[in-house]
């Protein structure tokens, strides 16, 4: 047991005051993990319920946007007796850095969790100086 | 998890709804008792469909056994750590092992119990065992 103590309940997504969605769900926001390597950013995230069709991921400018689709199968005679988390679908943007190279960008999904390797431009790569002593 | 006052309590324990309460209220203060993986629990008389979100866990990672009323899930997850030092952004996705028991208001059949894992949502169906199925008794007429 790590880290899975501390409260696991899932964060709505936000939406700009004043507006609303169009579909009556709820709309969460995944839980990532964003690590830098020598080359390229990778960015993990949970979807569970989420597979390569109901994905959509767009690249706006440097908003990158990760929109998840998910269909609540209600089993067909069954009532919830009991319940402790919501489905829905997810959302969340970010921001990236100008030194990645929108081109290259690489996704995958498999069981529910989405892997986006993000590599860096060459001309960002090139850009870092050595610094030698004299 | 108990179930066996569900039939009291109707849809869900008040004493819970409580703790919710307290839990929210009490903020960071309190340490979090919450239970992992979280679970939906289906009733069909007397099957029972028990649905968890595990994304990232492998089907031979998940350990389900079912004893007598009661199932239990065991797994654990591992999330990719390849960097060193500062590269890390964001860590937000949970790593480690689970372990929880759900009981449910009946003797499960353990020989029909089905398990189905998709795009990371383990999915259970539980019937009830044929000898604890209520004994229809018949009423002679005279």
């Amino acid at each position: 047991m790590t880290d899975v103590n501390r409260e696991m309940t899932k964060k709505e997504a936000s939406v700009p005051e004043g507006v609303e969605r169009t579909m009556p769900r709820r709309v969460f926001k995944p839980d990532v993990d964003i690590i830098e390597l020598k080359d390229e950013t990778v960015l993990t995230a949970d979807l569970p319920g989420v597979d390569e069709h109901s994905l959509d991921i767009t690249l706006e400018k440097n908003i990158l946007t990760i929109k998840g689709g998910v269909e609540q199968k209600i089993p067909a005679g069954y009532r919830l007796a009991y319940g402790e988390y919501e489905v829905g679908d997810y959302e969340r943007a970010f921001t990236l850095s100008d030194e990645v190279d929108k081109d290259r960008i690489r996704a995958s999904v498999k069981n529910g969790v989405l892997r986006l390797v993000l590599p860096k431009s060459p001309v960002a790569k090139t850009r870092k100086i050595a610094v030698t002593t004299a | 998890m108990l179930w066996t006052d569900l039939d009291r309590f109707g849809f869900q324990d008040p004493w819970r709804t409580f703790d919710r309460l307290n839990r929210a209220t009490s903020g960071l203060l309190a340490p979090s008792m919450s239970e992992f993986p979280m679970v939906n629990v289906w009733m069909d008389g007397d099957r029972a469909i028990i649905t968890s979100e595990l994304p990232g866990v492998l089907p031979t990672d998940v350990d389900i056994s079912v004893a007598g009323k009661s199932v239990t899930l065991r797994g654990s997850r591992t999330t990719e750590d390849a960097c060193e030092g500062e590269c890390r952004h964001r860590r937000e996705r949970w790593s480690g092992s689970f372990t929880r028991s759900i009981e449910l208001p009946y003797l499960v059949d353990q020989d029909k119990v089905e398990a189905r894992f998709s795009k990371g949502v383990l999915e259970l169906t539980l019937p009830r065992a044929e000898a604890d199925k209520p004994r229809k008794i018949a009423i002679k007429s005279e």
